[in-house]
């Protein structure tokens, strides 16, 4: 396919305008009640934002981390600083610096990937995750000496006007995702995935092939580190409007885990198959313990089926499609296309032999 | 002076007995990653998992101890049984890797199933061993040492040794350790691979039993015991992943150091600091020494 703007091709072109259709106009015109947008749009955009930065680091450059949840602690503590101590600075300013932040974190603990993979790169990135929240709990500065252990988090405000409506905050979220999301997609195609990918498929051939391990990898760490950044401060500003450490514990970080590898390792729609539907799973269970049996089952015992589903699928996925939903939409689309093509040309066929 | 001394060695000696609290848990990992060369990251929600029931038979059935001890054995028996057939043998050719992720999503499920089954609050353990000072060691040797610490490194002791003995002189840890050397060449000598992968996985179970009925009596049965799992992951990294020896050194050194900077270093920061100082010290390990103490040197063919 030929691309038609920068790297894009048509057809992207197109994907990206049936969804700014659909998320700008259909949706905010169709939705109007404020929990679709508090409770599952604006988490869903921040937790894919996450996932991206987990399959950039564990999906492209295959390198098991699990310390997503600590970035974004970071992030969005940042952001809270920096709103509150260098305001000049601006929202959209913040954003990003606080993103960089958690990218110099990330780029700190990615250097063990250097010289250990797979099981022993996750212990080393659990050091993150640990040590990141316990630094945030136990040094005060970084919460303004706020003693109740939660702290509000300041208004949205870009370019003097505010942000505070759920609606008016799923737009910036919006915004915010799309525009990370192409620039994901940018790095994925170009030379930077390119040697993402290739260090993922064989590391020592892509050594060999003139491809630098340490700049790739601490350059993946870093990147997916500033996507969790921004993601972490998004979700505390848009969606908890409260900043604690205990919101980024370590099941957040097996949680984004779940949507990378659940969603398909390795394709950035994946991230958002993903994470929606960790996200809306349990909300249809909830839906079905409430209304198929009026309550009767307790809501531990629903959070605890969800966690065995979860799991049980985890495993489904590693046994038949460790390429995840996202692999599972593409064979969808293929064999409805080949069913339609073959319809086609039976249909054009039957004509032609009418003709005759 | 001799009080300091006798400070430091209290603060040394606890933090030893309750690294082989973790030198247990480490135990489950050595021992499946020893004979199938896989890492077993739901060892933490075996634990769990065996624990709870144990105390389910106890308290919810009125199943006497050693009955509701036997009993849990055989559940983790079945779990192991089942996580062979459903879950092993279908990833038999996959990458290290994708096994690894199926064994976080097991430990989601046991995770899941125990809280399902035996609900969600905290259990009491009561194995008749008090988690106070000996008086004996207290009077004579003026060391306050907790009577569960000593219990902790006494079981551990006899289920190291009878591992070690196991793999070491017995014909079925010949085939363990063939199994884990080469499962293909180790199956087409007749070695029977199913039984051996049922044997391994039945073992982790009733080692995770073991393990989370000395943390239960100390913590209390709960589902922190699978983050507290976790720290069996940098014993394992200094250790070496696979060496039973090195699963208990590895125990000790984390356990001492730990309690050591945590008395000596942690005011200074607020206190705390033992919920990562392992971890910041697996990755020095892993800088200098990447195999850890025990283990055998990866060698990565291209």
């Amino acid at each position: 396919m030929k691309p038609v703007f920068m790297t894009y091709t048509k057809k992207d072109l197109i994907n990206l305008a049936v969804c700014m259709v659909l998320s700008v106009l259909v949706i905010p015109t169709f939705i109007t009640t404020e929990y679709w947008y508090t409770s599952i749009l604006i988490p869903w955009l921040c937790l894919a934002l996450a996932t991206i930065g987990q399959q950039i680091v564990m999906g492209y450059t295959g390198q098991l981390a699990l310390g997503a949840a600590g970035f974004m602690a970071a992030g969005a503590f940042a952001m809270f600083n920096l709103i509150l101590r260098v305001p000049d600075l601006g929202f959209v300013g913040s954003l990003i610096v606080s993103g960089l932040i958690a990218a110099a974190f990330g780029i700190l603990f990615g250097l063990p990937s250097l010289k250990v993979r797979g099981i022993y790169l996750m212990v080393a990135t659990l050091a993150s995750q640990f040590f990141i929240i316990w630094m945030i709990d136990k040094f005060g500065w970084f919460k303004n000496y706020d003693s109740s252990g939660i702290i509000t988090a300041q208004d949205i405000v870009i370019l003097g006007k505010p942000f505070t409506t759920p609606l008016a905050m799923y737009f910036v979220c919006l915004a915010v995702t799309t525009v990370l999301t192409l620039l994901a997609m940018n790095m994925a195609r170009g030379s930077t995935g390119r040697n993402w990918m290739a260090v993922r498929d064989m590391d020592i051939a892509a050594e060999s092939m003139g491809v630098s391990l340490l700049r790739t990898k601490v350059q993946a760490f870093a990147i997916s580190a500033f996507y969790c950044g921004v993601a972490g401060a998004l979700f505390a500003f848009c969606y908890l409007k409260s900043l604690e450490p205990v919101a980024f514990d370590i099941k957040l970080s097996f949680k984004i885990l779940f949507m990378c590898i659940l969603g398909g390792l390795g394709t950035i729609n994946g991230a958002f198959i993903g994470a929606a539907f960790i996200l809306l799973f349990p909300v249809l269970l909830n839906a079905i313990g409430n209304n198929v049996f009026h309550g009767a089952i307790d809501a531990t015992i629903i959070s605890s089926i969800e966690q065995v589903i979860f799991g049980g699928l985890m495993i489904i996925f590693m046994i038949y499609e460790p390429l995840g939903m996202a692999k599972l939409w593409e064979n969808l689309k293929v064999s409805i296309k080949s069913k339609l093509s073959s319809a086609g040309t039976k249909s054009l066929k039957s004509s032609a032999q009418k003709s005759e | 002076m001799v009080d300091e001394l006798l400070f430091f060695m209290e603060v040394l000696v606890g933090g030893l007995l309750a690294g082989t609290m973790y030198s247990l848990v480490a135990l489950g990992f050595v021992l499946i990653f020893k004979a199938s060369a896989t890492f077993n990251f739901s060892q933490g929600a075996m634990v769990f998992f065996s624990v709870l029931a144990f105390c389910g038979f106890m308290q919810d059935f009125n199943i006497p101890f050693v009955l509701a001890f036997i009993l849990a054995a055989l559940l983790m028996v079945v779990v192991g049984l089942c996580t062979e057939r459903l879950v092993l043998r279908p990833l038999m050719n996959a990458s290290e890797d994708t096994v690894l992720m199926a064994t976080i999503g097991l430990g989601y499920v046991l995770e899941g199933l125990a809280q399902a089954a035996w609900g969600v609050e905290v259990r009491r353990l009561d194995l008749g061993i008090g988690d106070f000072p000996v008086p004996w060691i207290a009077d004579n040797l003026k060391l306050f040492i907790s009577a569960l610490d000593i219990t902790a490194g006494l079981v551990a002791a006899i289920m190291i040794i009878g591992l070690f003995l196991l793999f070491k002189y017995t014909k079925i840890g010949l085939g363990l350790r063939a199994v884990a050397d080469d499962a293909g060449a180790a199956s087409s000598i007749g070695i029977p691979l199913k039984h051996i992968m049922l044997l391994v996985w039945s073992a982790a179970g009733v080692v995770a039993l073991v393990a989370g009925c000395m943390w239960g009596a100390r913590a209390g049965v709960q589902f922190a015991l699978v983050d507290l799992a976790l720290k069996a992951l940098p014993v394992l990294i200094i250790g070496g992943f696979s060496s039973i020896p090195g699963a208990i050194i590895g125990g000790l050194i984390i356990g001492a150091v730990e309690k050591v900077l945590e008395v000596y270093i942690g005011p200074f920061f607020g206190g705390a600091i033992e919920g990562w100082a392992p971890y910041v010290l697996a990755i020095f390990f892993l800088l200098y020494r990447p195999e850890g103490l025990f283990g055998e040197k990866i060698i990565r063919r291209v």
